[in-house]
C-alpha cells in the first residue's frame, strides 16, 4: 500500500477529478435561478421563474413523461433478453459462442450514430412507421449489452459448484433458480437496470434517428437549446433530476456494494476449500 | 432418483422436474430456449440494418431528389479516400485523433480515482465517491456539454477567475481544445468504473508483498498495479474511443471552425445522400473493428 | 457446468427463429386528389418551421380557435429540413404535417414526392397575395401549386455597434482581417451564394450572372474565398440561438443573420444592427408545404389560411423580422409598430423583392448560356466540407 505521501496525493487528485466532474453541474444550479433567457456570465439577475414555467409547460411534462415510459420499456426488455444471453454464454460452450458474444457487445463498441442510421435506414426500407416503439427498439440495442455485461460479469465471479450442489440435493431447475441463482444475481440485476434506465433516459443520437414526431425529454431540451426561447428551463430541468436521482444513485450503492463482497466472499470461501 | 419418484406423484412439482429433466438430457434445448429470442432480435433488427447500411454505402444518390439509384458503385468511397481532396480524411484524422487524445486523458485522470477509491478509501468514503461518480451520467447529457460553453466563453466563469488571479484571457471556447475538454468530461465516469473494477481484483497481499520486497511506489505501480489494471483500463478506453468517435452534438455545440467529427457529415448527409454517408459512417466502424481486435488480443472482454 | 453443443443443434435453432419472424411490411398510402373543403380539426398539428415560425403570440389563439394543438421541429438549414421530410420513409414520415420550406428546400421537396398539391381556393387571402409570390417558380410547377406562399427576407449583416467602427457598409466586412476571430457566419452550403454575389460585384471578370448557377471555375473561386474567410471565424452558426449567445457574450460582433437575431439580440439590449449591404443579399421566400403522409391535413389547411390572413401575417413579419406576401398586413404592421411596413419593405414597388437573390437549389441545367455543366447540389455539398472540414 503506498506511503503516507502516497495517499494524500491520491486523495488530492481524487477531490479534484471530483470538483472537476460537479463544476458544470454546479454551473447549470446557479443558471436555473437566472432571470434573462440568454446563458451568459456573470448573472446579473435571480429568479425563480423559470422553475413555475417548466412546471406548468405541458411539453416538458410529456416530453418527461414519454422518456420515462421508454425507459422503463427498454430496461425491461433489456433484463429479460440481457439475462438471458448472459446465461446462454456464460454456462454452455457452444458453436459460434464467441461470436455471439462479439454481437451482443456490438450496440455499445460502434458509435451510436451508426446504430442510429442503420435501424432508421432498416425502419424505412421496411416501410415501418417511426413511433414509440421504434425508439424503444433503438434503446434495447444498447440496453440489453449493459445488463448481459452485469450478469456475465456477476456470474463469472459466482461458483458453479452452488448450482451443482443444489441440484445434487434435489432441487428442480425453477428451485435452484429461485433459492440460489436469483439471490446471486438480483443486484446484478438492479445494476445492470438502473445503467441501462440512466442510458436510454439521457439518449438523444439513436433517439434522434429513430423516433418520429414524439419528443422524448432529450430531444426536448436539444431542441431548447437550438430555440433558446426558453433556454433557461433545460437548466432547471437537469438541476431537478440531479436532485431526484440522488437517493435511487445512493440507495443502489449501498445495495450492490453490500452484496459484491458478500458475493465474493461466499466465492472465495467456496474456492478455497480443497 | 428424486426424478423418477416424482414422476410417479404426477404434481406440479413432478412437471417442474421433468421439465429439469428434460433440459438436462437435452442441454442444447435449454440453450435455445434462452438464447434464441435475444439473438434472433438482434439478428433480425440488429444484424440485417447494419447491412442494410453497408449494402447502401455501395449505392448512390440521385442529386436533387436524394432518391437512392440502386446501382453499384465505389464512387462514396472514392470520395472519401480521395487524396486529391482529402476533405473527408481530414475530418476522419481529427475525430480519430481526438479520440485517441480524450481516451489518454480519461485513463489518466479516471487511474489515481479508481486506485482511490478501490484501495485506500474506507467503505463509507467509497459509498460517496461512487454517488459522486455515477450522479453527473444521471443529469441530461446534453446540459452539461451547454454549460461548458459557458464556462469557457470569453466572459465566462474561466476567464472570470483567470482575470481574477492576473492571468490573461483564454480563448476555448469553439476550438478543437475546448472539445478536448468537454468529451474527456463527459466520458470520465465510463473510465472509472472498469478501472475499479480492475484495480478492486488486485489482492492487498499482492501489494504488501511488493513493498515487502522493496518496491517503492512507481515501482510497485508499474510491475505490479498497472499489468493487472491494463484490462480494465483498455475495456473503459473501448467506451471513451467509440462514444467520441461517433459523436457529433459536442462539435455542434463546442466546436469552432475546423470541428467537424464524421458524426456530423453523416448526421448532416443521412437523408440527403444516404450511400455517402452510410459509406463515410463505415469508417469508424472499420476503425472500431480494429480497436476491439486489439482491445479483446489484451484481456479487455473479460474486465468489461 | 458446461455442456458441449454441436453445431448442428444451433444450425436448427437459427433456422427455427427465422421462421418465426413475420417482417412488419407497412402500407403507404398516397394522396390523390385535391380536396374542395377543409373538414372539422384532427385536434392536433406537427410542423417543421424555422424559429418562431409559430411563436406563441401568434399561435395560441389558433390552438383555441381550431382545437388543433400544435408540436413544432425547429430547424437550422434547409438541408436539415429536407432530411426531416425525406426521412422515415418520406412524406414527412407519417409524423409531420406542414414544412415552412425556402426555395431551396421546395423543389427538392416536390420532386422528390415528399409534399403533395394544394388547393389554393381553400386559402381565401390567396387571391389578395403579391402577384410574384402567388404562383412563383419554386412552389408551382407546371401550373400546380404545391404549397402556400408565407413570407420572405433577406439575409442581412449584423454588427455590433460598440465594437465594430465605424459601421460597415459591405459584405467586405465578413472577409476582413481587421475582425479576425469576430466573424461569424451560417454553417450552411448555400453560403457559397453569399460568396458568390460577392464575387459577382468585386470579380466581374469570373462573369458570376446567378450566384446559384455557378461553373466549375466560379464555384472554386467561391470556394477559396470561403477557406480563407474560415481563419477568420469564431464559429460557424448552426442555429439562431448559437448566433444570439455568441453577441451577446461578447464571442462574436459581425456576422450574417437573419433579423430575427437582430430582434432578439436588440430585445436583450446588446447594442447591435443590422443593414442590407451594397453588393446586395441573398435571401429565402418561404412556403408552407403540405407532407405526402400528413396525419392531420385538415389542421394543416386551417394553419395555411390562419397565417395568410393580415393580422397574422403582421404579428410573425413583427416575430421575425421579415415581410409578408399579404399587402393588406400593411396597416396591421403598423399598429404593432409604426413605420413597420416600410421597414420590411412590404409596400416597395417589386423590383425591391426582385432584387434579393432567394435561395434556390444549385442544378447542373445553368438558367443562363444553355449550359449544362453547372455545380449541382453534391457538388455544393462536397466543396462546403471541403470548406468546414
Amino acid at each position: 500500500m503506498p506511503g503516507r505521501t502516497g495517499r494524500i496525493g491520491l486523495g488530492v487528485w481524487t477531490g479534484l477529478v471530483v470538483l472537476f466532474l460537479w463544476l458544470p453541474l454546479v454551473i447549470i444550479g446557479l443558471y436555473a435561478f437566472n432571470a434573462s433567457q440568454v446563458q451568459s456570465w456573470p448573472i446579473t439577475s435571480w429568479s425563480t421563474h423559470w422553475f413555475s414555467v417548466a412546471w406548468h409547460d405541458e411539453e416538458v411534462r410529456s416530453a418527461l413523461w414519454l422518456s420515462v415510459r421508454i425507459a422503463l420499456a427498454a430496461t425491461a426488455i433489456a433484463l429479460l433478453l440481457g439475462s438471458m444471453a448472459a446465461f446462454a454464454i456464460h454456462r454452455f460452450a457452444f458453436f459460434g459462442r464467441e461470436s455471439v458474444s462479439f454481437l451482443l457487445l456490438l450496440p455499445i463498441a460502434l458509435p451510436g450514430i451508426i446504430t442510429g442510421m442503420a435501424l432508421n435506414s432498416f425502419f424505412s426500407f421496411a416501410s415501418v412507421k417511426f413511433s414509440i416503439w421504434t425508439i424503444i427498439v433503438g434503446h434495447a440495442t444498447f440496453c440489453v449489452v449493459v445488463v448481459y455485461n452485469n450478469v456475465v460479469a456477476r456470474l463469472r465471479r459466482t461458483s458453479g459448484s452452488l448450482l451443482e450442489a443444489s441440484m445434487d440435493l434435489g432441487a428442480d431447475g425453477w428451485q435452484t433458480f429461485r433459492h440460489i441463482t436469483w439471490p446471486l444475481l438480483s443486484t446484478a440485476l438492479v445494476a445492470g437496470g438502473l445503467l441501462a434506465f440512466a442510458l436510454s433516459f439521457d439518449e438523444v443520437i439513436v433517439t434522434t434517428f429513430t423516433a418520429g414526431a414524439q419528443i422524448t425529454l432529450p430531444i426536448f431540451i436539444l431542441d431548447n437549446l437550438r430555440q433558446g426561447q426558453q433556454l433557461p428551463i433545460v437548466n432547471v430541468i437537469a438541476f431537478v433530476i440531479i436532485l431526484l436521482t440522488i437517493v435511487p444513485v445512493w440507495a443502489s450503492q449501498r445495495l450492490t456494494a453490500g452484496d459484491e463482497s458478500r458475493a465474493s466472499a461466499a466465492g472465495g470461501a467456496i474456492a478455497a476449500e480443497p | 432418483m428424486a426424478v423418477d419418484a416424482a414422476r410417479e406423484a404426477g404434481s406440479l412439482r413432478g412437471a417442474r422436474l421433468r421439465i429439469s429433466a428434460t433440459f438436462w438430457r437435452r442441454p442444447w434445448l435449454k440453450l435455445a430456449v434462452l438464447l434464441i429470442p435475444p439473438v434472433a432480435a438482434f439478428c433480425i433488427i440488429y444484424v440485417s440494418s447494419l447491412g442494410v447500411m453497408l449494402a447502401s454505402s455501395f449505392w448512390s444518390t440521385d442529386a436533387f431528389t436524394a432518391a437512392i439509384v440502386h446501382s453499384w458503385t465505389l464512387e462514396q468511397f472514392r470520395t472519401i479516400f480521395n487524396l486529391s481532396d482529402p476533405t473527408y480524411l481530414r475530418i476522419a484524422g481529427r475525430t480519430i485523433g481526438i479520440a485517441a487524445a480524450v481516451t489518454v486523458t480519461d485513463a489518466v485522470l479516471a487511474f489515481p480515482l479508481a486506485f482511490f477509491m478501490a484501495k485506500i478509501a474506507g467503505r463509507r468514503l467509497r459509498a460517496l465517491l461512487f454517488v459522486l461518480v455515477l450522479l453527473p451520467l444521471w443529469s441530461s447529457y446534453l446540459v452539461r456539454i451547454y454549460s461548458w460553453t459557458t464556462i469557457l466563453s470569453k466572459t465566462g466563469p474561466l476567464n472570470w477567475v483567470l482575470n481574477g488571479l492576473g492571468l490573461p484571457d483564454q480563448h476555448l471556447v469553439y476550438t478543437n481544445a475546448a472539445m478536448w475538454i468537454v468529451f474527456t468530461y463527459v466520458w470520465l465516469p465510463f473510465m472509472v468504473l472498469p478501472i475499479y473494477a480492475a484495480v478492486e481484483r488486485i489482492p492487498d497481499s499482492l501489494l504488501e508483498a511488493s513493498m515487502d520486497l522493496g518496491g517503492r511506489g512507481l515501482r510497485t505501480f508499474r510491475s505490479v498495479i498497472l499489468p493487472i489494471a491494463f484490462p480494465g483500463i483498455v475495456a473503459g478506453s473501448i467506451f471513451t474511443f467509440s462514444l467520441t468517435l461517433g459523436d457529433y452534438i459536442t462539435p455542434e455545440l463546442v466546436g469552432g471552425p475546423s470541428s467537424s467529427f464524421i458524426g456530423n457529415v453523416v448526421y448532416g448527409q443521412s437523408a440527403t445522400n444516404l450511400a455517402f454517408a452510410a459509406a463515410y459512417a463505415m469508417v469508424p466502424v472499420g476503425v472500431m473493428a480494429v480497436y476491439l481486435g486489439i482491445a479483446r488480443r489484451l484481456g479487455a472482454f473479460e474486465a468489461i | 457446468m458446461r455442456k458441449r453443443i454441436r453445431a448442428w443443434h444451433v444450425a436448427v435453432g437459427a433456422l427455427a427463429a427465422a421462421a418465426l419472424v413475420v417482417p412488419a411490411v407497412g402500407v403507404s398510402k398516397s394522396h390523390s386528389g385535391l380536396p374542395t373543403s377543409v373538414g372539422a380539426g384532427e385536434g392536433a398539428l406537427s410542423l417543421v418551421e424555422w424559429p418562431a415560425y409559430s411563436d406563441k403570440s401568434f399561435a395560441a389563439t389558433f390552438e383555441k380557435q381550431t382545437g388543433c394543438k400544435i408540436t413544432r421541429k425547429d430547424a437550422g438549414s434547409s438541408n436539415e429540413m429536407f432530411n426531416i421530410m425525406h426521412g422515415g420513409g418520406g412524406g414527412g414520415g407519417g409524423q409531420y404535417d406542414l414544412v415552412s420550406a425556402s426555395g431551396d428546400a421546395s423543389l427538392r421537396l416536390i420532386y422528390a414526392g415528399d409534399v403533395v398539391p394544394v388547393n389554393v381556393k381553400l386559402i381565401p387571402s390567396w387571391k389578395n397575395f403579391l402577384p410574384a409570390f402567388k404562383s412563383p417558380p419554386h412552389n408551382t410547377v407546371k401550373g400546380v401549386h404545391y404549397g402556400v406562399s408565407l413570407q420572405w427576407g433577406p439575409n442581412t449583416l449584423l454588427y455590433n455597434t460598440a465594437k465594430i467602427k465605424p459601421a460597415p457598409t459591405s459584405w467586405a466586412s465578413i472577409y476582413d482581417p481587421k475582425y479576425k476571430g469576430q466573424i461569424t457566419v451560417p454553417n450552411n452550403p448555400i453560403q457559397i451564394a453569399d460568396a458568390a454575389l460577392y464575387l459577382q460585384k468585386t470579380k466581374p471578370a469570373l462573369g458570376i450572372k446567378d450566384p446559384y448557377e455557378l461553373t466549375k471555375a466560379q464555384l472554386d473561386a467561391a470556394v477559396s474565398l470561403l477557406k480563407q474567410q474560415k481563419s477568420l471565424l469564431k464559429r460557424y452558426w448552426v442555429y439562431a440561438s448559437d448566433e444570439i449567445k455568441d453577441f451577446k457574450s461578447g464571442d462574436a460582433s459581425i456576422g450574417a443573420t437573419w433579423p430575427y437575431q437582430t430582434l432578439t439580440l436588440q430585445a436583450e439590449k446588446v447594442p447591435v444592427k443590422e443593414l442590407i449591404p451594397k453588393e446586395g443579399a441573398t435571401g429565402w421566400a418561404d412556403t408552407w408545404m403540405l407532407a405526402k403522409r400528413a396525419p392531420h391535413p385538415n389542421c394543416a389547411y386551417k394553419w395555411m389560411a390562419y397565417v395568410s390572413t393580415p393580422k397574422v401575417q403582421a404579428q410573425q413579419a413583427y416575430v421575425f423580422g421579415e415581410t409578408p406576401v399579404n399587402p393588406k398586413a400593411c396597416p396591421f404592421m403598423n399598429k404593432l409598430q409604426p413605420g413597420l411596413c416600410t421597414k420590411y419593405h412590404l409596400n416597395a414597388p417589386a423590383s425591391y423583392s426582385r432584387s434579393i437573390r432567394f435561395w434556390k437549389t444549385p442544378i447542373k441545367q445553368c438558367g443562363w448560356g444553355g449550359r449544362n455543366d453547372c455545380m449541382d447540389i453534391q457538388a455544393w455539398d462536397n466543396a462546403w466540407a471541403s470548406i468546414t472540414g
